[in-house]
């Protein structure tokens, strides 16, 4: 639409609210349908990729009558749409159908394993986003100089070094060579809180260095950005201290942008724990998704995944209500 | 301040040439990178990473063996040197079909608003809902592991990230008075797209490519240590550290520390690159 | 003078200002000197580049990061702003010293409600909170804004440009001070709102008493505001008078030519040219050997080229920096003031006939009339000018005539090439475009440019299209070396030109112009205004020409139509519309428009401008119409009503009721 949204204050703000709620509604059915197409891209996946399922399990020397009696008896000898109907209308209701490799119901492997996941991810996410906000900042402040170029430099590096990278010069370093932390992270059974967040340390420095990165990047463009806009130029006209200027003006508006970066990288961080929750012998989703792909253990497989896109979106949609709800200038904006 | 002379400037090329040269982190990027690629082209006619000594197996760094030897005796400094080559071609190769991709679907969706953008908006989004990494991983297991699944898989995943980004690039260039102007003139859509807006959006794409490349090789390493990537016996890095992983707790380090220093490295190097490419391109 | 005890507002001693662009330092201001007494009002004048802004930033002590101050003073009521350390900086910011600039929109922070902003300045200065409220609030009152206890509570995107603007001002003037400097204040802002702003700006400095500094492009709103005046170019200031008796008798020649450039009020094409400046503006970066307007400069003797003048003095509180001041007024013109040859419209058929457009965005409920029931006509070799301010629906209306989007089912185009062959009709209407930048692809070269022009629109090939490209650049005054340049290596008048050659490639019989010179400095402005003129004249194309400036639309237009929010309140001949009856509307935008003498006679208009999501029902004027005669102009649309001689006027009041003109139209040479 090409017109000028330039009118009185009072029709704005009425057209605001309706449109506030137009915008809600909008976000969540965008949402579902993501999760939709997603549903089906797994599923296709997980049941078209490996073809004659049967044949998978039992191997090229199966009977073929087996063979049948197994597809049969999975259901995989059922058209397509009514098997993905059947699937997702089980998922949906919390049946997540059964394992092949464990022949029981996938769910309660899933729930452990997020809950196991979500447990590690807690730890990083608490290390690095103050962590990563206040090198941004810092970066920022002091552009141009030797302290914004190695906070810049290290934090970029860091990101793109794989986990198992880190994670093994970190093994190596802290586990073996100072003998710090344990090298796994699974604690032993019946120990306390404060122990099992220790034994999550270590896996989730990795993790920190590969969100470092970004988190601060992104902080150090938002605070640029603001630092140089025409409304602080305002404010330190004023004849604001500059404390004030920092806490009032620029950072209010430089982190907003970073609420949704920080959202997008928890899903980023998922897909980096299937090898730190490989390398430190944990019970996570990652860990979960990789065993199942490895023993072809589709059921299982196409769950986990579910479950992480399933994750990703409703945290990239909770950041978004929540970027919108704190930016006055989107509260009410139709995307 | 916009001072106007009659004719500003030489060629632009020049300029973000000269200002790339002289920026140290890409000088510095480049040297490791060619470092590496040169390890990748004449370092198997060097050294030999197969050649095996059971006798001399797991011995630490000396004089003789510079990296010390591996579980088969091998040479560490051998594989490390030849561990470059498989994946400086997987991964641009993996880069190159991304980028393909992702810039025609870009341009199409960026261009085309309404229900082709719609559509294949919401099928972009469903796929970035999954991680690169378990993407690739779901991919290899149904498609089998080998250098051409890895690079296909890659490709594939890469695929809607890129195409997010240049649907972006094209959506600010579309509202341009140059594009109403190429309507005017009545020029099809393909022209527009690949004539009057391709070259104004080459830069956000280039950039695009070195940070993929990053990926790409960070992926395929990743890949290979989780058994799905490239296949024995190859000499590459991430390979041979899991290959090698479960025997860092008998204190055996220098079988994987001197591979995860060279993926540092040369991820390092390209994320470098990158980093000074933005810097003159913006 | 000021009473000695009384020290000046403003003293600028021997000012320097750099910036280091790409390693290079550029001078950007060069020993300037400037004394802006108490309550005194000082316009600082010139185009683009010429260091205006950067005045502005060297006295509130906040140069971008590449600037540096060079050498030289700046005293503020008698301080020295440089001496100071940031405490005192800080103080004199807060009690003595504030600025107003360009995007009101962007001043204030997005993030916190305009009532907590406000309160700000009274808070740092030491009041209460509670307090510092009630004084917000009171400070909303006074720069004239309606219900300000709910106005403290909203977020800047929530208000009016204008609205935005007032509070910004409200801020600079909540603590009494000495100097407030005002840079580009109404620039982007429409003519209606800005002439309400400059008429607040006015009475607040009055009933204060505190100095300004007004930086602007725009000599008329200079004219109207200073008392007395400085001309920058280049860094320098050229020429400091009065007001009054610079725009009557300039003494430096750029002056004399930035004046000549003016389309004044009552100034047409069919009786004289603009006068141009050749050439083009000093780049900054080289030492000066001797007048920096040396080489535009028509006066020009062998002693300019290798002494420096210096700023003498001329008596009278001017002063000027050219040898030959007293023959500024001689200045040979560089264009002949002959003017542009005009060919009357055609008599024949019209070119194009729009009859009752309209568009509607959205559907239902949500639906919104963007254009309504437009009907006019376009002869052959005819200009319309097109006046409307944002949210009118110009560009709308304009991008429906080319094509690009679709009219609503049952609006009626016809247009003359159309009934003859359906593919001529594209290359029939081209369009130049608002902004040269975003006009010109910048990755093709301007050869490769014109030269697909004419492929696609002239059809030509070969040797034929060689010869044409070099006709066609030429025919637009661009020198055959730019063929090879990319559009960035280019100014914005060069582009503009580039521009114009790409629409006039497949000779076109209607050339749409969505503001072509707004972008552009009045010098620049002058030329393209020339040349289109000239290409009018031998092409015989016809023009729809957009503007919100009417001293341009007059300059250019045979007839004019008026739009405000979709709708088409008057239309008629040039004269017709600029002498009366007016439609109220009109009435208010040309009152609001000031001449360079500084004349003016307002009609003021109340409220802001509604939103063109939801325009007001009956006449669509009627919220703002000070002359509203009662409930038929809020449940009755009028009617476009004819009033002799094809002008016609969409008001419920009679032609003797409206207005008409009272600016004396004949002062026009
Ligand atoms: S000094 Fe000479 S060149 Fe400069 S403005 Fe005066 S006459 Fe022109
Ligand atoms: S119809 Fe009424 S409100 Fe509208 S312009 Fe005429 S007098 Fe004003």
């Amino acid at each position: 639409m090409k017109l000028s949204a330039r009118g009185g204050a009072d029709d704005r703000s009425l057209a605001q609210e309706t449109s506030t709620l137009s915008f809600l509604i909008r976000r969540l059915l965008l949402s579902l349908v993501t999760l939709g197409v997603l549903s089906i891209l797994v599923f296709a996946g997980g049941q078209l990729l490996p073809g004659d399922v049967g044949r998978s399990i039992l191997g090229p020397l199966a009977d073929e009558r087996a063979v049948a009696a197994l597809n049969h008896q999975l259901g995989t000898d059922r058209s397509l749409t009514v098997q993905y109907l059947d699937w997702i209308s089980h998922f949906v209701r919390g049946d997540m159908s059964t394992s092949y490799a464990f022949r029981s119901p996938v769910a309660p492997f899933v729930g452990a394993a997020l809950a196991n996941s979500l447990k590690l991810a807690a730890v990083a996410f608490v290390i690095v986003v103050p962590l990563g906000i206040a090198g941004g900042v810092l970066a920022a402040m002091k552009r141009g100089t030797a302290t914004d170029r190695i906070i810049t430099i290290t934090g970029l590096s860091a990101t793109v070094i794989p986990e198992f990278v880190s994670g093994i010069i970190l093994i190596l370093l802290f586990g073996i060579g100072l003998r710090l932390f344990p090298m796994t992270a699974t604690a032993p059974p019946g120990s306390g809180v404060l122990t099992g967040i220790y034994y999550l340390l270590l896996p989730s420095f990795p993790l920190v260095f590969l969100l470092f990165g970004y988190i601060a990047r992104m902080a150090r463009a938002g605070t640029i950005e603001a630092l140089d806009s025409d409304y602080t130029r305002t404010a330190v006209l004023k004849g604001l201290p500059w404390r004030l200027v920092i806490w009032r003006h620029v950072l209010r508006n430089a982190l907003l942008p970073t609420i949704t970066v920080v959202a997008s990288q928890a899903g980023y961080m998922i897909g980096g724990l299937v090898v730190i929750e490989t390398l430190f012998r944990y019970q996570g989703i990652g860990s979960l998704i990789y065993t199942a792909a490895r023993g072809h253990d589709f059921p299982m497989l196409e769950a986990g995944v579910l479950v992480v896109g399933l994750v990703y979106v409703a945290v990239t949609l909770a950041a978004d209500l929540a970027y919108t709800a704190l930016n006055p200038r989107l509260r009410g904006a139709l995307r | 301040m916009s001072l106007a002379p009659a004719l500003r400037s030489g060629p632009v090329r020049w300029e973000r040439t000269r200002l790339l040269l002289s920026t140290p982190t890409f000088m510095v990027g480049l040297a490791i990178l060619l470092f590496w690629v040169g390890c990748a082209t004449v370092g198997q006619t060097l050294v030999d990473p197969l050649a095996d000594d059971m006798m001399n197996s797991l011995l630490p760094p000396s004089a003789e063996h510079w990296f010390g030897t591996d579980q088969l005796g091998r040479d560490m400094f051998a594989r490390v040197i030849a561990g470059s080559r498989d994946i400086l071609i997987v991964a641009p190769l993996a880069t190159v079909l991304g980028i393909v991709c992702g810039t025609l679907l870009g341009l199409i969706m960026g261009f085309f608003p309404g229900l082709v953008d719609d559509l294949l908006s919401r099928l972009i989004e469903a796929v970035l809902a999954l991680p690169l990494l378990i993407l690739a991983l779901v991919a290899l297991t149904a498609l089998g592991a080998s250098n051409g699944t890895v690079i296909v898989a890659i490709g594939l995943a890469f695929t809607p990230q890129v195409a997010r980004v240049v649907r972006s690039a094209v959506m600010s260039e579309r509202h341009l008075d140059y594009v109403a102007a190429a309507r005017l003139r009545g020029e099809t859509a393909v022209y527009i797209m690949v004539v009057e807006i391709l070259p104004n959006i080459l830069p956000p794409i280039t950039v695009e490519l070195t940070v993929r490349l990053g990926y790409a090789i960070f992926t395929v390493a990743t890949l290979s240590f989780l058994g799905v990537g490239l296949q024995p016996p190859s000499p590459d890095w991430g390979l041979a550290i899991s290959e090698n992983y479960a025997l860092i707790g008998g204190g055996y380090w220098w079988t994987v520390l001197f591979d995860a220093l060279a993926i540092g490295s040369l991820v390092v190097s390209i994320n470098l690159i990158a980093e000074g490419l933005n810097g003159a391109l913006e | 003078m000021s009473a000695p005890a009384v020290p000046d507002a403003l003293r600028i001693e021997n000012l320097d200002v750099m910036y280091r662009v790409r390693g290079q330092e550029r001078s950007v201001l060069r020993n300037l000197n400037l004394r802006i007494g108490a309550g005194e009002t000082y316009g600082l004048v010139g185009e683009s580049g010429c260091g205006k802004s950067t005045a502005a930033l060297a006295v509130m002590r906040y140069l971008p990061r590449n600037g540096r101050i060079g050498g030289g003073h700046v005293l503020i009521d008698g301080e020295d702003l440089y001496g100071l350390s940031q405490t005192g900086l800080r103080q004199l910011r807060q009690t003595r010293l504030s600025m107003v600039y360009q995007d009101p929109g962007r001043a204030l922070n997005p993030a916190i409600t305009v009532g907590a902003q406000l309160a700000e300045v009274f808070t740092v200065a030491g009041a209460y909170s509670a307090d510092a409220d009630k004084r917000a609030v009171a400070m909303l009152r006074h720069v004239r804004i309606t219900d300000p206890e709910r106005v403290m509570g909203r977020y800047p995107h929530q208000l009016s440009g204008g609205m935005l603007q007032r509070t910004v001002i409200a801020m600079a003037l909540a603590v009494d001070r000495k100097l407030i400097i005002l840079d580009e204040p109404t620039t982007g802002l429409d003519a209606t709102v800005e002439a309400e702003v400059l008429d607040l700006i006015d009475t607040l400095r009055r009933e204060h008493g505190t100095a300004i500094l007004f930086i602007g492009h725009n000599l008329a709103v200079i004219a109207r505001m200073c008392e007395r005046v400085g001309v920058l170019y280049g860094g320098l200031l050229v020429e400091e008078a009065p007001t009054r008796e610079l725009f009557a008798a300039p003494r430096h020649p750029y002056t004399v030519g930035l004046l000549r450039c003016l389309p004044r009020l009552g100034l047409d094409r069919k009786l004289r040219r603009l006068d141009t400046i050749p050439g083009f503006p000093p780049s900054g970066a080289v030492e000066l050997q001797g007048c920096i307007f040396a080489n535009r400069c028509g006066l020009v003797r062998d002693r300019c080229r290798t002494e420096p003048p210096a700023l003498s003095a001329l008596g009278g509180g001017r002063s000027s920096r050219c040898f030959f001041h007293e023959e500024a007024g001689d200045l040979p013109r560089v264009t002949p003031p002959d003017p542009v040859e005009h060919v009357p419209p055609g008599e024949e058929h019209p070119l194009l006939v729009v009859e009752s457009l309209g568009k509607t965005f959205g559907s239902g409920s949500h639906s919104v009339h963007a254009l309504r029931d437009i009907s006019f006509t376009i002869a052959r070799g005819e200009t319309v000018g097109l006046v409307g301010e944002s949210g009118s629906g110009k560009s709308t209306l304009a991008r429906i005539l080319l094509g690009l989007e679709r009219a609503d089912p049952g609006s009626r185009i016809a247009f003359e090439a159309n009934r003859r062959g359906g593919t001529q009709a594209r290359h029939a209407i081209q369009m130049v475009f608002q902004n040269p930048d975003s006009a010109l692809n910048r990755s093709h070269r301007v050869g490769r440019i014109l030269r697909r022009a004419l492929v696609r629109l002239g059809g030509l090939r070969g040797e034929i299209l060689r010869g044409r490209l070099l006709a066609l650049s030429r025919g637009v005054q661009l020198a055959d070396s730019y063929l090879q340049a990319k559009p960035r290596q280019l100014s914005g008048g060069l582009k503009q030109r580039v521009a114009i050659a790409r629409a006039f490639a497949g000779a076109p019989q209607l050339v749409v112009c969505d503001e072509p010179t707004s972008a552009l400095d009045v010098s620049v402005q002058a030329a393209i205004l020339n040349l289109l003129g000239d290409l009018q004249a031998a092409e015989r194309v016809s023009y729809l020409f957009i503007s919100h400036d009417l001293s341009v639309i007059r300059y250019v237009a045979d007839r004019i139509a008026v739009l405000y929010l979709g709708r088409l309140l008057e239309i008629g001949p040039a004269e017709s519309v600029f002498q009366g009856p007016h439609h109220p509307y009109t009435e208010a935008l040309l009152s609001a428009t000031p001449a360079p003498d500084g004349t003016l006679r307002r009609v003021k208009l109340s409220g802001a401008p509604p939103s063109a999501m939801s325009p007001p029902k009956g006449c669509v004027f009627h919220t703002r119409c000070p002359r509203h005669i009662g409930p038929i102009c809020d449940t009755e649309e009028p009617a476009l009503s004819e009033r002799g001689g094809g002008h016609g006027i969409r008001c419920h009041l009679g032609s003797d009721d409206l207005g008409r003109a009272q600016v004396d139209q004949s002062s026009a040479a």
